[in-house]
């Protein structure tokens, strides 16, 4: 019984890590209609950087600032931020393709910078010496991951609501005139290129989050984290709920992450075991998949996005 | 650095090949084809299998031609993976990206071409396995060109970058000189206007497709006869001739040719400061540096 809750505690954990880093996602092509082939940079950018920050002393690396968690984990959200204010400043400008081509050349780089760079991330071996805070009163059982995952649950709750408030603000409103029809936006005084950027980052930081509370939770992360296929998982999450829609977001990546997870499991309980070694190519498959079906069969996901017609004068 | 520039410019032969395909189809879906590099690989997937067969029915097609490790069968393999991979090209239009076009969603081509991607990259790897294959088992000796400095150079190396040179004059021929040229550059400067002069889009675009994917195909095969062939051969290669797009301006042939060999160059010429393991990343800084000096490429125009 204890292993089944234990179970569903860290399922839910893991997969609301992801359903924030769905939420940043949303904001930037959802509301915004900026593609972002470099979700994972980010995620890795808030992980590494929350580790780093945060992390004891290590000889071989530059990690351990000990720096109180909080602070390690904004540090490491702002990490990806700035990340995300570079990619923005140099393609933002440009047809939206040079967005799709460089935030993926990002993610490339940046798993290869983790791979390569032993004295910044710990290289191919990943980054150790990352305390889970508060360790020491809450132990390492059940009763921690618990208090994690309520933790975890304050954070998705606390970006949706804030995500919420900025989709009905001006500033949304602002967001979705630029998607709709950039000419007509410009003339009305407002600054695509800004307001394209502002959400960019946001959005990136957001993902940041999410990749920090996924650091904290593993006290670890490798390259192996950061590979394309998180992207390509993140993506398929908000295909599937509705892109456009926070609730449809939150939806698709409890979805999706329930159907990865079980595939995986079926796989190797199932399949033969010479077939063990191409799970991944099939999972992949499968993924590559529910993407293009949803395209072909239903664009709009499964709860589309809610169009409102904000009118001056009308109650 | 002198055996730097010419391995630059004999790999960057092959990123241009691939580079043209992609820069028409950007050019006139605009939309960044994820899944482009993923026609390489089919490419040299097909003339593997092609290869074996001829080799096997024809036991003449298996010799050698010359001094090359290229032999008739695999001559012949190329024709007809270029005719496979227009095929899969043509019809990954037709199942995928024209059904995403009709329903109006154009900013999801790009999430329906990275979804493609995956799934063929992966069936791949299923069908033919995860181990590298290669198209001859010989070892090739490199022909010493000169001693001081030493220059070496494979002869299938001269061999494929000459097919390519006579490849890329076929391409400038048809688009300088042929109706289908300016047809051509018309969809791409005013898709409606040129459909207004009679132009039939469908037809120009499946024509756009076959090129590219025969291009493809022979770059794939390129590829794999210089390193080897595996199913990764997309993912390793697709920011390569992305980032040959961007250096030549997307949309241009011609920069792409040249945005092709600049990135080979440069990704040889970085293997001489930066240690090997870093080369993955070299086409990600030639595209923020092109990004920050010119952004439309060398041949690019400014468009929203």
């Amino acid at each position: 019984m204890i292993g089944i809750l234990s179970y569903i505690v860290f399922f839910t954990t893991v997969a609301s890590i992801l359903a924030i880093a769905v939420l940043g996602l949303n904001l930037q092509w959802g509301n915004t209609g900026l593609f972002n082939g470099g979700v994972v940079a980010f995620f890795g950018a808030g992980a590494y950087g929350t580790l780093l920050l945060g992390g004891t002393p290590q000889p071989d690396h530059i990690a351990g600032f000990e720096l109180f968690y909080p602070i390690a984990l904004i540090g490491g959200m702002a990490v990806a931020g700035i990340l995300a204010w570079l990619v923005g400043i140099l393609t933002l400008k440009m047809r939206h393709d040079y967005l799709a081509i460089s935030t993926f050349g990002v993610a490339v780089a940046f798993e290869n910078l983790m791979r390569n760079a032993e004295w910044l991330g710990g290289g191919a071996k990943g980054l150790r010496g990352f305390e889970r805070p508060f360790r020491e009163s809450l132990g390492d059982g059940f009763l921690y991951n618990l208090i994690f995952l309520i933790v975890v649950l304050l954070c998705l709750l606390g970006t949706y609501r804030f995500l919420e408030t900025l989709v009905s603000s001006p500033f949304g409103r602002q967001l979705r005139a630029i998607r709709e029809d950039e000419k007509a936006a410009r003339s009305l005084g407002k600054s695509p290129a800004r307001i394209r950027l502002t959400a960019f980052v946001t959005g990136s930081v957001i993902m940041g989050l999410a990749g920090g509370l996924y650091g904290t939770f593993y006290a670890f992360v490798s390259p192996q984290d950061v590979l394309p296929t998180l992207t390509f998982q993140i993506w398929a999450m908000l295909i599937v709920g509705g892109a456009g829609n926070n609730k449809g977001a939150v939806l698709g990546a409890f979805l999706i992450w329930a159907a990865w997870t079980f595939s995986g499991w079926a796989l190797s309980r199932f399949a033969p075991v010479e077939a063990q070694l191409y799970t991944g190519s099939i999972q992949y498959v499968l993924i590559g998949l529910v993407i293009v079906t949803m395209l072909l069969w239903r664009p709009q996901g499964l709860l589309p996005e809610r169009l409102v017609v904000s009118q001056s004068g009308l109650s | 650095m002198i055996q730097h520039l010419l391995d630059g410019i004999l790999v960057g032969s092959i990123l241009s090949l691939g580079a043209i395909g992609l820069t028409m189809v950007m050019h006139i879906l605009r939309f960044a084809n994820f899944s482009h590099a993923e026609l390489l690989s089919i490419g040299a997937y097909v003339a593997l299998v092609f290869d074996k067969m001829f080799k096997v029915t024809m036991p003449l097609m298996a010799n050698e031609i010359g001094p090359l490790s290229m032999t008739w069968a695999l001559i012949l393999s190329i024709i007809v993976s270029m005719v496979f991979t227009a095929a899969s090209a043509v019809l990954f239009d037709r199942l995928v990206f024209r059904r995403v076009r009709e329903k109006g969603e154009e900013l999801s081509m790009v999430f329906a071409s990275f979804g493609l991607s995956l799934i063929v990259r992966n069936l791949i790897g299923l069908i033919f396995g995860l181990s590298t294959k290669l198209y001859s088992k010989d070892i090739v000796f490199a022909t010493v060109l000169s001693r001081d400095p030493l220059l070496v150079v494979k002869l299938d190396q001269l061999a494929t970058f000459t097919i390519t040179l006579v490849l890329m004059l076929v391409i400038h021929i048809v688009l300088s000189r042929t109706t289908f040229g300016y047809s051509l550059r018309a969809v791409g400067e005013n898709p409606e206007l040129a459909q207004v002069n009679g132009i039939n889009l469908q037809r120009t675009l499946i024509v756009v497709w076959i090129i590219g994917g025969g291009l493809a195909a022979v770059a794939g095969v390129f590829y794999g006869l210089n390193n080897q062939i595996n199913p990764m051969i997309g993912r390793d290669l697709v920011l390569p001739v992305f980032a040959a797009t961007i250096v030549g301006g997307i949309g241009s042939v011609y920069g792409a040719l040249l945005g092709g060999i600049i990135v080979g160059l440069a990704s040889n010429l970085a293997l001489s400061i930066l240690p090997s393991g870093y080369s993955p990343s070299v086409p990600f800084i030639i595209i923020l540096a092109v990004l920050l000096i010119r952004p439309n490429g060398l041949f690019g125009e400014a468009r929203a």
